[in-house]
Formats: C-alpha cells, sequence, structure tokens
C-alpha cells in the first residue's frame, strides 16, 4: 500500500526541484512586480505598499508612453516581417544543400547566437557609426554623399535585432521543411506545376506552420529585447524594455517601471496565446 | 517502333554507378516490372525516365521523340511514389484535381475527371478528405488517381505498395493490375519483390549492378534464368557445375545430358528444386547424398551433396517414403528443366 503511494508520489518528487525553480525564479518575482505597479511613489516618500492605480493610469493616458510602446510594437513587426522575408527563402536554400555545407552553413545561421548580445551589438555600432565601415563603403562606392544616420535610429535597431533574430526564424521554418515528403516537389513537378507554383501551392502552405511559430518568437524576443536598442538606440531612442530599465535605475520610480514592465508581458502573452490559438485552428484539420 | 525506347541509358553518381548502358523496349500497353536488390538502379532508371535526375549518357525515346531534353514537368507522366507524395494541406478531390489545374483544363470538366479517377480507384465520397485521415491503402488509390487522371503517357510506379501490409499488398496488386489493363496505360512498376513483379507483370526486367541481367515473361525468367544472379534471385534455384565437350554434352557428376550452346570447358546449370526427380531405378542419374530432410506440411524440404555441387529438392507429401539423412539417392530431370547460366554473370 505504501509502496503504491510512493510509486504514485515519484513524479511529484522528481519535478519538485524544478517546480521549485520555476515558482522561485518566475512565478513569484512576476507576482511581485504585477504586485508592485500597484504600489505608490513619491520623489521623497519612495515606494509605499498603498494600493493604487496611478501608475497604470499614468502608463495608458500619458502619449509618452504610448509612443514609447508604438515604437516597440512598429520594431518587432519590422524585424518579424524582415526574418520572414530573408529567413524563409535561407532556410529553404539550407534544406536543399548537401549535409556537408548544410553543417557548415548551419553553423553560420547560428552564428550570432553563440556571441554574447553585447559583444555582437557593440560590433554593429561600429559597422554602422557615422564613420563606421557601412557608411565609409557606400560613400567610397559614390552611392551617398552624407553618412546615413543608422546609430540612435529606429532603422539601426530593426537592422541589429534582424540579425539577432534570425536564426530563430530560419531554424523554426527548416524544421518544418524537414517534415515536408522528399519527393513532394517532384510530385507536382511531375503533374505539370513550375517552379513558382511549386513555391506557392505546394511548399508554402505545408510551412505555414513554422513560419508562423518562428514568427511568434521573434516577435516576442523583439519586443522585449533589451541590450541591442539601449546600445543602439542609446539614451534617446527608447524601447519598453529600455524604458522600464530607467524607471527603475535612472527615476528609481519602480511602481512605474513595473507597470510598463507587467503590460509589455500581458501584451506579449495575449499577442502569443492569440496567434497561435489561430493557426491551430486554421491548421487542425491538415496537421496532426 | 516500340512505345517507349530505353538506349544505352547510364547514370553515376560520382564514382558509384548507379546505371550502366541500360537498353530496354517497352510496348504500348505493357506493363514491365523492374526487378532487382537494393540499391540496383531501379530508382535511379525510373527517376531518369521521370526527368528528375539528369541522364548521362543514353537516350530515352517515348514514340521516337528523345525525353532526355524536356523538363520534367513538360513530360506528362503519371508517377507514383513510395511514399505516395500526397499534398497534405488539399483535400482528395484537390491533389487529384491538381495535375488538371497545370493543365489549364476549365473547372467543369476537371470536376468530371476527378469524379471518374476517384471512382476507378473505389474512393468514392472521399472528395473532402483530408489525406492523413486516411489509411495507407486509400492514400495509395488517391496516388493513382492523381497520376492517372492526368492521362498520362507513361504510369511509372516506384515501390508502390511495399509500404502496405501483406494482405492488403496482395488485394492492390489484382486491383491495380486490373486498373492498368482496363486503361491500357503503358506502364513501369519497380520492385525489390519477385513475386509481385511476376504477379504483375507482362514482362520482368531483372537488373543486378546497374545492369540488365535478364527481360522476358515472369514465367520464361523463373524457369529459364539466363544468369546465375537471375536464378538465385527468383525463388529457390541449384546451381550445379559441370564441364562441357563443346560439341553439345555436358557432364554433371554420374550424369550426363544433351545441352546445346555451350562452349568447351566448365559450365553451369540451373534446375529448380520442384523440378528435380529421384530417378527410375537401373536408369542413369546424378548421384547424391542426403544431408537433411525438413518436413513443411504440403512437401519435403531436401538438401543434398553431389559431385556437381550443393542441392535442395522438393519432394510433395504424396505418401511415398522420403529417404532419410545419409541416405544415397540418384536424381534425374527433363532437360528443358535446366537453362545453361550465362558465363561472367555469377551473383
Ligand atoms: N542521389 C544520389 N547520390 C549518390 N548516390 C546515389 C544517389 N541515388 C542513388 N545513388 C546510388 O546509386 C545506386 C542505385 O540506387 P537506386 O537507383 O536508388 O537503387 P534501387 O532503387 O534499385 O534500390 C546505389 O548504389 C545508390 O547508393
Ligand atoms: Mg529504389
Amino acid at each position: 500500500m505504501s509502496l503504491a503511494i510512493s510509486s504514485r508520489a515519484t513524479p511529484y518528487y522528481l519535478t519538485g526541484p524544478a517546480l521549485l525553480v520555476f515558482l522561485g525564479l518566475v512565478i513569484i518575482p512576476l507576482g511581485m512586480t504585477v504586485l508592485l505597479s500597484f504600489y505608490d511613489w513619491g520623489q521623497y516618500k519612495g515606494i509605499v505598499p498603498e494600493f493604487t492605480l496611478k501608475n497604470w493610469i499614468e502608463v495608458f493616458t500619458d502619449s509618452y508612453f504610448f509612443e514609447i510602446f508604438l515604437r516597440t510594437f512598429r520594431i518587432a513587426i519590422l524585424v518579424t516581417l524582415a526574418t520572414m522575408l530573408i529567413g524563409v527563402p535561407q532556410a529553404y536554400i539550407l534544406n536543399r544543400m548537401s549535409p556537408g555545407w548544410r553543417s557548415a552553413i548551419l553553423l553560420v545561421v547560428i552564428g550570432p547566437l553563440l556571441v554574447s548580445v553585447v559583444a555582437r551589438t557593440l560590433g554593429w555600432a561600429l559597422l554602422l557609426g557615422s564613420t563606421g565601415l557601412v557608411n565609409q563603403g557606400l560613400i567610397a562606392l559614390g552611392l551617398i554623399a552624407e553618412p546615413l544616420a543608422f546609430m540612435f535610429t529606429e532603422t539601426g535597431i530593426v537592422i541589429v535585432l534582424i540579425h539577432v533574430l534570425i536564426p530563430f526564424m530560419i531554424l523554426a521554418v527548416w524544421a518544418s521543411l524537414q517534415r515536408l515528403d522528399p519527393q513532394i516537389e517532384n510530385a507536382a513537378l511531375s503533374l505539370g506545376a513550375g517552379q513558382t507554383t511549386i513555391w506557392l501551392r505546394v511548399i508554402l502552405p505545408q510551412i505555414v506552420p513554422g513560419i508562423l511559430s518562428g514568427a511568434i518568437i521573434v516577435f516576442s524576443l523583439a519586443a522585449s529585447a533589451f541590450a541591442s536598442p539601449a546600445i543602439i538606440g542609446g539614451r534617446r531612442l527608447k524601447v519598453a524594455a529600455t524604458l522600464a530599465y530607467d524607471e527603475f535605475l535612472n527615476t528609481l520610480n519602480w511602481p512605474l517601471g513595473a507597470a510598463v514592465a507587467s503590460l509589455l508581458l500581458l501584451a506579449l502573452v495575449a499577442i502569443t496565446v492569440g496567434s497561435n490559438r489561430l493557426i491551430e485552428r486554421r491548421y487542425s484539420q491538415v496537421f496532426e | 517502333m516500340s512505345h517507349l525506347v530505353l538506349n544505352g541509358l547510364s547514370k553515376s553518381y560520382g564514382g558509384v554507378t548507379a546505371v550502366q548502358s541500360l537498353d530496354l523496349a517497352v510496348e504500348r500497353g505493357e506493363f514491365v516490372s523492374l526487378l532487382g536488390p537494393s540499391g540496383c538502379g531501379k530508382t535511379t532508371t525510373l527517376q531518369m525516365i521521370a526527368g528528375f535526375v539528369a541522364v548521362d549518357r543514353g537516350n530515352i525515346l517515348l514514340d521516337g521523340n528523345d525525353l532526355v531534353s524536356v523538363a520534367p514537368n513538360k513530360r506528362g507522366l503519371g508517377i507514383v511514389f513510395q511514399s505516395y507524395a500526397l499534398f497534405p494541406h488539399m483535400t482528395v478531390a484537390q491533389n487529384i484535381a491538381f495535375g488538371l489545374e497545370m493543365r489549364g483544363i476549365d473547372k467543369a470538366e476537371r470536376e468530371t475527371r476527378t469524379l471518374e479517377a476517384m471512382a476507378l480507384v473505389g474512393l468514392k465520397g472521399f472528395a473532402d478528405r483530408y489525406p492523413r485521415r486516411m489509411s495507407g491503402g486509400q492514400q495509395q488509390r488517391v496516388a493513382l488517381a492523381r497520376a492517372l487522371v492526368i492521362k498520362p503517357a507513361l504510369l511509372l510506379l516506384d515501390e508502390p505498395l511495399s509500404n502496405l501490409d501483406a494482405k492488403l499488398r496482395e488485394e492492390m496488386q489484382s486491383e491495380l493490375r486490373q486498373i492498368q489493363r482496363s486503361i491500357g496505360t503503358t506502364t513501369i512498376l519497380v520492385t525489390h519483390d519477385q513475386h509481385e513483379a511476376m504477379a504483375l507483370s507482362d514482362r520482368i526486367v531483372v537488373m543486378n549492378h546497374g545492369r540488365v541481367e535478364q527481360v522476358g515473361a515472369p514465367d520464361t525468367v523463373y524457369g529459364r534464368p539466363a544468369s546465375a544472379f537471375v536464378a538465385s534471385f527468383l525463388g529457390k534455384t541449384n546451381v550445379l557445375r559441370g564441364t562441357s565437350d563443346g560439341h553439345g554434352k555436358v557432364s554433371l557428376g554420374s550424369l550426363s545430358l544433351a545441352m546445346a550452346g555451350a562452349a568447351s570447358g566448365p559450365v553451369q546449370i540451373a534446375i529448380r528444386p520442384e523440378r528435380l526427380a529421384f530417378a527410375a531405378v537401373g536408369a542413369a542419374g546424378l548421384d547424391a547424398r542426403v544431408l537433411s530432410r525438413v518436413f513443411q506440411g504440403t512437401h519435403w524440404l531436401l538438401t543434398a551433396e553431389s559431385a556437381a555441387g550443393a542441392l535442395t529438392l522438393m519432394r510433395h507429401n504424396d505418401g511415398h517414403p522420403v529417404p532419410a539423412e545419409g541416405e544415397a539417392i540418384r536424381l534425374s530431370f527433363a532437360p528443358a528443366d535446366a537453362s545453361l547460366l550465362r558465363e561472367g554473370a555469377a551473383g
């Protein structure tokens, strides 16, 4: 009897450590952050544990915050679209390479993930600065007269985030390409389809779930990115993550920072869960 | 002129020769199987005809026109793949209609022809199913209907039944044969299953190491194998060593028989186990000694050794006593049942 009970309890013991870590390091801090966003704060009195909605009201009504959230999601959408446009064909080419070339190129693709965010972003800063390689090159080629502004611009942030996040898109699309029947293109070919038709009518519809899950990952990482926007965007061009950081560490208004962070989290969860639902419903009969 | 002619078709991958100078003529309406062990170049041959694999040398003449320079999507051939390669995001009807759509056929005709094709393969009422929701046998039928609906000049089948269980495979075999007969499309089937090849084909092309070993009707290839490889690949067989005097006489151990066509020197002769019999008392025969006997219900399977080599023979369980292990026996056979194997073709 006791044996039966203990064997039934085994899974709980086994998952215990992981659960504790999850609870202690994710759930509790998150809960505290949300709680914090309802606390009061004053320049001289500091954080006061009294329930108030003023942080949330401020976040929702002040156009300064609205602008930053708008910029955050604008950047995230642009990055997502660009990683789709570049990543999908790249994954397709990768999938058709010989195994030797494929592992070499795969290493290049996931390369950005192996370098520390800060080192990578600083590298980009060197490339994109007004006297950086890109501008010098473009001027030398006679394509532009004045250096283009990449640093401290949204364009710069978008370019850097595309580089950082494109591996996630490529890997997600590649995974769904690998699930395709290796003869599917030949089948379409034998029925008289040309390359464009094969792409649009046969390949693309089958990898849409992969593209969308890649898009969800890229979108949430882009919207919550901190290091790249912080270095490329600087103090002036804020996004939601750098805004929360500044509220916490510069203004020391923790409750307001907590409200910004919670809102970003809520928005991301809503968008991710919503689009996941949509994919599942749309493709349920076709894919198990 | 034959419907399809393959002329010296060759293909190698790097240093590996997949198909070596293959010649074949297929008549209109014929059902021909390419049969051989895995890796002998069957798929490569089929894919060259389909246009998925570039030809190194040789030509493929369909009604006298060379297909080699024609793009695969312009060849108009119907192909059934081993994995079926159905479009999982399309319904059965959409899958079947795809080829018609590519040909710019209008919607009304597309619908009638799709329904006809579905009726032909016994899939009435499945129009709106998705392939994932169908059994292997049903998917197989969709693949067949999709290939046939475009009224292809040739139907190419690459191991189409190998993913089905044994019972379903037999059912599909007879159905496939019957469908092919009724529409009369020239068909080439690739298989490593000798029973499938024998059951379905008008002629079998036995291949080994990228070369054709023998082409012939199933009973010819089985009964009169042209090489030791064919003899051993199709069913059980005995390959006996003997010597020819070069004048139509071959001696096999204690037996001497008349066999035309052999040059003087050592020869190999194939004889099926079911064609070996015990010699009548006092008659000439091949002396042998029984090594083992195994009872198999309808028959006994005996192995024996003789001066001409090891032997397997079958003895029907007809109530007669069967020699025991170690007993001496004398065997005979009709000279017509023995085939002289080609030199240098030993598999
Ligand atoms: N794409 C390829 N690259 C390299 N070698 C190949 C390729 N396809 C087939 N081969 C080789 O060619 C030979 C014939 O292969 P295949 O035609 O697939 O044989 P089968 O269908 O009779 O099993 C094999 O030795 C195989 O390894
Ligand atoms: Mg094969």
